[in-house]
């Protein structure tokens, strides 16, 4: 069995994206500390990517709203997480 | 809305928020819920196991019409290594009883029903609204909560937290601190859908029978995590979790870890044809007793995930959500009868009527065994590599005699951890245990 990649399980999901309000923003910086690149490996829904210039951004499209980048950021400030507006983001089927 | 003013506002609408509600509602309490997903369930995962005793304590009838997958005859426990898993298994004909004790769940559906039972008590339930804060008054004291529909306030006399392991609401008013990457783990499941008929001939089932498979060993990779395999009716709920500052600091993902573990050959074939119809991941807060912050304060108190109620040797959460839920809202309607203030002082009730009950005596129990984990991986990864090649020695015939496997088997264990290790081991587990 080879792996299923993280985008194919997604689109397994149900999703409301609430277009233009991102719940997740990362803060703009020039060098990513060591928990901000962990996200890149480390998001289950694969939402952060390292960009050419060495910095993380993120597509929270797919975001699962576990919370787990918000935890391993919490000291560095480097991302601002919110509840998706009530209603929008991940709908579950089964849960 | 903003001009009524209700008994208490439960915020969330998982098992703790919706025993909260029910309660609440049963006693005749002018209660609003709050919930951010389309509907209760929404937003909500879990494995999952529904204790039975847990919800007959709020609704005896519950299993007239609740939606319960299958009731769990059948426990296995594997340590894995690579390519093989030993374990232990109980199997026992008397969970085919008339009231079972364990059900397989499937959440949106559970939650569902759970929270019409909340309204039909009398709650009034809004959901597809996010509560963004708390409201206080000059003196500090929570008197309501606001939410996103316009910037709607709405008072109460006392509010209930049950927002879960991403307890935004309660950490922003400063009710308590951001959970920490060793207290927290990430776990990711799907959901593979199969014939009924082929779930029952794979597991040994019949009828409503279902088998429960909790895993450790290599498939966490030497970090602290547990993996899981629940036969549901027409479904296979299988996942995986990892300490957060594990995966964090060893740069894994889950979904890889998942991947493998499904591809263990001990798991593989029980998976085989299955249809995938959703990917989760969700965290749960399982640092034990040490992490459980203030559970009440000026007019609020915190439930369920929120307040770290999470047994992780036994993998006790949702019953634990429901029964903080409950009491929480029994002291409320205790305080109300008596007319008095849902003051800190009173609502400490609270606290005393918990640590009367298994939720903190549990927890309490077993403070030591995250700590333990932490600082001993190995517990997780070598005992199981030692007990599958001890099996394999043992269980070939290969002319060897039995004293000389023996002595294989012992030279293997001294090998791994030494003999002063292996007591030491003993003696950690035992103090932690106990």
């Amino acid at each position: 069995m080879t792996g299923t990649k993280i985008e194919e399980k997604l689109f397994q999901n149900r999703y409301l994206v609430d277009a233009g309000r991102p719940h997740i923003k990362v803060r703009a910086h020039d060098k990513p500390s060591e928990e901000l690149r962990a996200l890149v490996d480390i998001c289950p829904a694969g939402c952060y990517t390292e960009t050419d210039k060495g910095t993380v951004e993120i597509v929270a499209d797919g975001c699962m709203e576990c919370g787990t980048c918000r935890i391993v950021t919490q000291e560095t400030g480097e991302i601002e997480w919110n509840y998706p507006r009530g209603g929008y983001g991940v709908l579950f089927k089964f849960g | 809305m903003s001009l009524e003013v209700f008994d208490a506002i439960v915020v969330g609408a998982g098992p703790a928020g919706n025993a909260a509600a029910y309660t609440l509602a049963k006693s005749g309490l002018k209660v609003l819920q709050l919930e951010r997903g389309e509907y209760s369930g929404s937003k909500n995962v879990q494995g999952a196991i529904l204790y039975a005793d847990a919800l007959e304590k709020l609704m005896p009838d519950f299993r007239e019409d609740a939606p319960l997958e299958r009731h769990i005859v059948e426990q296995r426990m594997w340590m894995m290594d690579d390519n093989s898993h030993t374990g232990m298994h109980y199997r026992s004909d008397s969970f085919n009883e008339e009231k079972p004790n364990r059900y397989t769940i499937i959440r949106s559906q559970f939650d569902r029903w759970f929270n019409r039972r909340v309204r039909e008590a009398g709650a009034v339930v809004l959901c597809e609204t996010t509560v963004t804060e708390l409201l206080k008054d000059t003196n500090g004291r929570v008197i309501g909560v606001k939410t996103d529909r316009h910037g709607d306030s709405i008072l109460a006399d006392v509010v209930i937290l049950a927002e879960g392991v991403n307890g935004l609401v309660g950490q922003r008013a400063g009710l308590r601190q951001e959970l920490k990457p060793a207290h927290v783990a990430l776990a990711v499941k799907e959901m593979h859908f199969l014939p009924e008929e082929v779930i029952a001939a794979r597991f040994n089932l019949k009828g409503d029978e279902g088998v429960v498979i909790e895993a450790m060993g290599t498939i966490t990779k030497g970090m602290v995590g547990t993996a899981f395999l629940y036969t549901n009716r027409e479904s296979i709920s299988i996942g995986i979790g990892c300490m957060v500052q594990d995966l964090a600091e060893n740069r894994v993902s889950s979904s890889a870890l998942l991947e493998e573990f499904k591809a263990h050959p001990s798991i593989r074939s029980l998976l085989e044809g299955s249809e995938v119809r959703e990917y989760a991941a969700h965290l749960i807060p399982e640092g034990g007793y040490k992490a459980v912050p203030q559970l009440y304060g000026e007019g609020w108190l915190v439930v369920g995930d929120a307040a770290h109620f999470v047994n992780a040797v036994h993998r006790e959460g949702s019953n634990l959500a429901m029964t903080s839920g409950r009491i929480a809202a029994e002291t409320v309607v205790w305080l109300k009868r008596r007319r008095e203030a849902f003051s800190a002082e009173n609502l400490a009730e609270y606290q005393k009527r918990l640590e009367a009950s298994f939720v903190i005596k549990d927890l309490k129990k077993y403070r030591g065994i995250p700590a333990l984990l932490h600082r001993n991986k190995h517990f997780l990864d070598l005992y199981p590599r030692i007990a599958s090649r001890a099996a394999q020695i043992w269980l070939r015939v290969d002319g060897v005699d039995k004293r000389s496997k023996e002595g294989e088997i012992v030279r293997d264990l001294r090998a791994a951890r030494g003999w002063r290790g292996l007591l030491g081991d003993a003696f950690k587990v035992a103090r932690a245990w106990r």
